[in-house]
């Protein structure tokens, strides 16, 4: 562990955490606002540890949907995971199985966005844990993050004014950590196919608009792959 | 539900949700990706990532599409993009983009 990334890892994840923390208040206010108790609002952090599908769940607790449908929407939000967890996996590949379960329950959104970036840098140093230690420690950040704000939500009912629009910077530090990665034309192509198919799906529901722009991004992405390689 | 409702349905909400996470991270090595997986793999970073950002910048709050002056996001994201493609400053990139965000809702955008 001597030549560890885990500091530059927490410093990468700053900004997003910038975001995260008014929306875990959120997420605690309202938790506690339909009537769950504290103790389970809170073990929701850290047992499902998703944002979006927490405050699905939330809305359906306070419905009284059955058992089924909860789990079933849990699982079809959080679907989009597939796609992070096939990502890393190549990265992961060496590492020991029980540090391959607790990235994996450390992954979301956020901590894919900063650490995938990074275990596609060139490596120069020859050394994996740099990279495992960074994604460690840009994860690790998050869910502490996330823990905390949505217990300050749940006891204290503490809000950040919307007005200070802190959610944008979460679009912000990924389109800094974006712009960079599209090296070639195919990336390009992924990227404003995504894009483009997002915001038209935007009002699906369960999220399911993104998961059909990610798809749909990725095979654009292969498809000018195949007219690149192709002769003349 | 009652609480023990509750607590067991929590539980099973994780474990789907720890079960999508976990998937690939443990069958990669243990079953044989076809090629096309492989390659498909490279392009999950700008698909996902522009997906999130484009629809915070064109409809923001999930109203309809806005392209005009009169969305801040829109101008202070693609501001942001200019600073990223030019500085390759993560930090830079963040700070220009919430100022001209906050400048703009300041000057009533």
């Amino acid at each position: 562990m001597n030549r560890s990334d885990f500091p530059a890892g927490v410093r990468a994840q700053l900004p997003i955490l910038l975001g995260v923390a008014p929306f875990g208040l959120i997420y605690g206010v309202l938790a506690v606002g339909a009537g769950l108790p504290p103790s389970i609002a809170q073990a929701m952090s850290s047992i499902v540890f998703a944002g979006s599908s927490q405050f699905i769940g939330t809305n359906l607790f306070a419905d009284n949907a059955p058992f089924v449908v909860i789990v079933l929407t849990t699982f079809v939000v959080n679907l989009r995971h597939a796609l992070y967890s096939a990502s890393l996996a190549p990265h992961l590949e060496r590492l020991p199985l029980r540090w391959k379960m607790l990235f994996a329950y450390l992954l979301t959104d956020e901590a894919y966005a900063t650490g995938i970036l990074n275990y596609q840098k060139p490596d120069r140093s020859g050394d994996p844990w740099k990279r495992h230690s960074f994604y460690f420690g840009t994860a690790l950040a998050l869910w502490l993050t996330w823990q905390l704000s949505t217990g300050i939500g749940i006891l204290f009912g503490a809000q950040v004014p919307a007005s200070w629009a802190l959610d944008f910077a979460l679009p912000l530090t990924f389109i800094a950590l974006v712009i960079p990665a599209l090296a070639d034309r195919p990336a390009v192509i992924s990227a404003v196919v995504g894009a483009t198919v997002a915001v038209a799906a935007y009002d699906w529901p369960y999220k399911l608009g993104l998961m059909a722009a990610a798809l749909t991004g990725i095979i654009a992405g292969l498809i000018a792959e195949q007219y690149r390689t192709r002769p003349q | 539900m009652t609480p023990f409702q509750i607590w067991i349905t929590i539980m099973a909400m994780g474990l789907v949700t720890y079960l999508v996470r976990l998937s690939f991270i443990v069958a990669w090595g243990r079953l044989a990706m076809p090629d096309v997986v492989r390659r498909a793999l490279r392009y999950v970073p700008t698909a996902v990532l522009s997906a999130i950002i484009l629809p915070e910048m064109l409809r923001p709050g999930g109203g309809p599409i806005n392209i005009s002056f009169s969305n801040a996001r829109l101008i202070a994201g693609l501001i942001a993009g200019v600073v990223a493609w030019r500085t390759r400053n993560i930090l830079l990139t963040i700070a220009i983009g919430m100022v001209v965000l906050w400048g703009l809702q300041l000057i009533g955008v």
